[in-house]
């Protein structure tokens, strides 16, 4: 029938007009990074991006090869095992997963290919036992770069307001949120000799890790009901940078709040007026790593919780995370951040000292306690003193 | 007409509309400083290039299909069923519901039954938009539409409340089904040859219900002459809500086999906009089903091989939504300059 043989005829077209499969790159090394956000989001995602560029830059003949926008939103129809073939196929030896979202689907992908190493920022599937031998999590102690936030946010606000835009809520994010409070509370009261009771601290979640229309709350709304409702610096917890946005469009109106992005070094850059400075994820010297282990033979299941270098935080081949002071910080906060950061670096500054209390008043840390890795990476809620849901109602 | 010229006719309007979008598109990339050629032969190596692309694209090729298909059961009767995207979500969520009280896992018995819960949530909802259009006189587009939103909203809510994963509230999605309630493809392939089964069963289906059946020719009077229908005793109202209900039971079934066959969970963005981009197929084929099975193809083509755009070309991926739009406005702008040529022939 004619109909049926042009079926047959488009086929055969196609088929033909391409001719040949993709064969891989035999030459040099090549890994995968595979990002939730877009490559050039200004946060999460392009931190990991730029993390990838220094691989490169740092190891001649090691290629990355990277899709961006890696979500069901973004890209309907994809499966993270389906981009991980594709990687894999154009010869990719180690494949990055840069977000909690991709947990599920990463881990099926190792199991998939049991001879390609993986690597997942941001996950415990190593702790939990879950992940199956090819398969390492890599992660920031970003509590210390949160700590930094919430002090400078505490020593600057004029109202005693401290908004927190944070993304969905699970384990990371609570944590985040609470290493801000203790790190503002410690300016609060050490610095600024002021009661707790006095400073608000408030976190209203997104529901994503970045903004979906009509599926998350508008990130640039909640910034805007912060700082309308006289919260003077707003924290922010998610990919991208709406708070400094919003943040700057207040300051045209004139009036003086400010703003801590997130994730990427370079997230100041072009909001002078506002930024106090941006605790930021150092993914390279953790890349460098993996990436050098997998293409010499050594490499070997991990979890890593990688923290700042104590020596210099800002130092790029050293530091797991960092913080970059902002144009708008003041030199007097500055100062007193330097000594923070150096009393943290000591070890005489420990804000995860009891007694500190969960939301509902359990204690989470007994006087005099500090907390351990593990009880800091699973906190089950938020802590007393702050505002918003501790998880879902 | 014969049936050989009309055949031909439409294939030739394709064809027309075919060349005016490959034009377009040539020249939006000309502009954009890429390599036409190249970046053709590169989008649809990205669909066909390998066993496991073309696998893939199949697996994008069968929601289509099934969505494609059931439209032609309202097109028929003259309904533009814009909430078929809706009857897709009801049918994930019934199957995801029925799937729920499994968490251990279960038999294949089981997950055959979400198949089924899915065609009844997806007739569910098409149902209420046909009642809405038959009974409460609201044109199937606005009660369609939102329908759509509601769906959504739906899945939102327990995504984010009843359905949630313990400890987290997040827009991602609920948790995994045990995976022995996945329908799984054969090994290195991501393709369940159960979903192409169903999906070829459901075409065939169509055909022999609008082409072989009186309750087919009747749809399609409905759609001709909804007076004359009445007038015959044809029960307009009941053959539109029928139409509807079974189209929207093909679409649930679609929206099923997303959550047991791709994702293996429930997400805001199940329906992948599978229900739009089968309305665009349809309009495409000129409502013939001989038509759909290509033209589902080639749009699962470009959709897998979009991928390809960004990862070796820098390029931004949704040149393929660009080239399925521009393909359908080129399909009624061919339509409308042979209409006006021909008006200008009569007038001569």
């Amino acid at each position: 029938m004619f109909p049926r043989i042009l079926r047959l005829g488009i086929v055969f077209l196609l088929v033909l007009a391409v001719g040949c499969a993709e064969k891989p790159e035999e030459k040099s090394f090549i890994f995968g990074m595979l990002m939730v956000g877009p490559f050039n989001d200004r946060g999460w995602s392009q931190a990991h991006y730029d993390a990838g560029l220094y691989v490169e830059s740092k190891l001649p003949g090691v290629k990355m090869l990277y899709l961006d926008k890696v979500n069901p939103a973004d890209r309907p129809g994809l499966t993270l095992p389906q981009v991980v073939d594709d990687l894999v196929s154009k010869g990719a030896r180690l494949i990055i997963a840069n977000s909690d979202d991709m947990k599920d689907g990463i881990r099926e992908a190792a199991k998939q290919h049991p001879d390609i190493t993986f690597i997942h920022v941001s996950g415990d599937d190593v702790l939990t036992k879950k992940a199956p031998p090819n398969l390492s999590n890599v992660m920031g102690r970003m509590e210390y770069g949160k700590m930094m936030a919430g002090f400078v946010a505490a020593l600057t606000t004029k109202t005693g307001k401290i908004g927190y835009l944070g993304p969905l809520i699970n384990e990371e994010t609570r944590r985040l949120a609470s290493s801000s409070f203790l790190g503002a509370a410690y300016a609060w009261q050490q610095v600024r000799k002021r009661p707790l009771d006095e400073l608000k601290f408030k976190v209203s979640w997104i529901g994503f890790w970045f903004n979906i229309p009509g599926v998350t709350a508008d990130p640039t709304q909640v910034a805007n009901r912060f700082f309308d409702g006289g919260y003077d610096v707003v924290i922010s917890g998610i990919d991208t940078t709406e708070a400094l946005v919003v943040a700057t469009q207040k300051r045209k109106a004139g009036r003086e709040v400010w703003a801590i992005p997130y994730d990427y070094k370079g997230a100041c850059q072009g909001a002078d007026e506002v930024c106090l400075g941006v605790p930021y994820f150092n993914w390279g010297p953790a890349y460098l790593t993996s990436v050098k282990a997998v293409r010499d033979g050594t490499w070997k299941q991990t979890w890593e919780w990688n923290g700042p270098d104590w020596n210099d935080i800002n130092n790029e081949d050293t530091s797991g995370v960092g913080f970059l002071n902002g144009p708008a910080l003041s030199t007097e906060v500055a100062a007193k951040l330097d000594s923070f950061v150096q009393g943290l670096a000591t070890g005489k500054i420990n804000v995860f000292q009891g007694p500190i209390f969960y939301q509902d008043g359990t204690p989470f840390l007994v006087a005099g306690e500090t907390a351990s890795d593990q009880k800091v990476w699973y906190m089950p809620q938020l802590l007393k003193g702050m505002e918003g849901a501790s998880g879902p109602k | 007409m014969s049936y050989a010229a009309r055949f031909s006719l439409s294939l030739g309007r394709l064809a027309a509309a075919v060349f005016l979008s490959l034009v377009f598109t040539t020249l939006l990339l000309l502009v954009s400083g890429a390599p036409p050629l190249h970046t053709f032969a590169i989008l649809f190596a990205g669909g066909i290039g390998s066993v496991a692309k073309l696998g893939q694209t199949i697996a994008v090729w069968i929601p289509l299909v099934l969505c494609s298909s059931a439209l032609l059961l309202t097109f028929a009767p003259g309904l533009w069923n814009i909430g078929i995207e809706g009857q897709i979500i009801l049918g994930a969520i019934f199957a995801t519901g029925f799937l729920r009280p499994f968490p251990a896992g279960a038999s294949p018995l089981v997950l055959a039954g979400a198949l089924i819960a899915g065609m009844i949530g997806g007739a569910f909802w098409a149902y209420i938009a046909g009642v809405l259009r038959t009974w409460g006189r609201v044109h199937e587009i606005f009660g369609g539409l939102g329908l759509n939103f509601v769906a959504l909203g739906l899945t939102l809510w327990l995504i984010f409340g009843p359905w949630r994963r313990p400890g987290v509230a997040s827009m991602s999605g609920t948790e995994p089904l045990h995976p022995s309630l996945w329908l799984k493809g054969i090994k290195g392939f991501s393709l369940s040859p159960v979903s192409l089964v169903l999906a070829l069963l459901a075409i065939f289906l169509v055909i022999y219900l609008l082409r072989s059946t009186r309750w087919g020719l009747s749809l399609k009077a409905v759609g001709q002459n909804p007076e004359a229908a009445l007038l015959y005793g044809l029960k307009p109202n009941k053959r539109i809500v029928e139409a509807m209900a079974l189209c929207g039971a093909l679409a649930g079934l679609a929206g099923a086999l997303q959550v047991v066959g791709v994702y293996h969970r429930l997400l805001p963005a199940i329906s992948s906009n599978y229900g739009y981009t089968a309305l665009l197929v349809t309009m495409l084929a000129s409502f013939r089903p001989n038509l759909i099975p290509p033209i589902c193809f080639f749009f699962a083509v470009l959709n897998v091989g979009s991928i390809q755009l960004p990862l070796q070309l820098k390029l931004d991926s949704s040149l393929s939504g660009v080239i399925q739009g521009v393909l359908v406005l080129s399909i009624f702008l061919v339509h409308g300059l042979e209409e006006r040529w021909q008006l200008l022939r009569r007038q001569k």
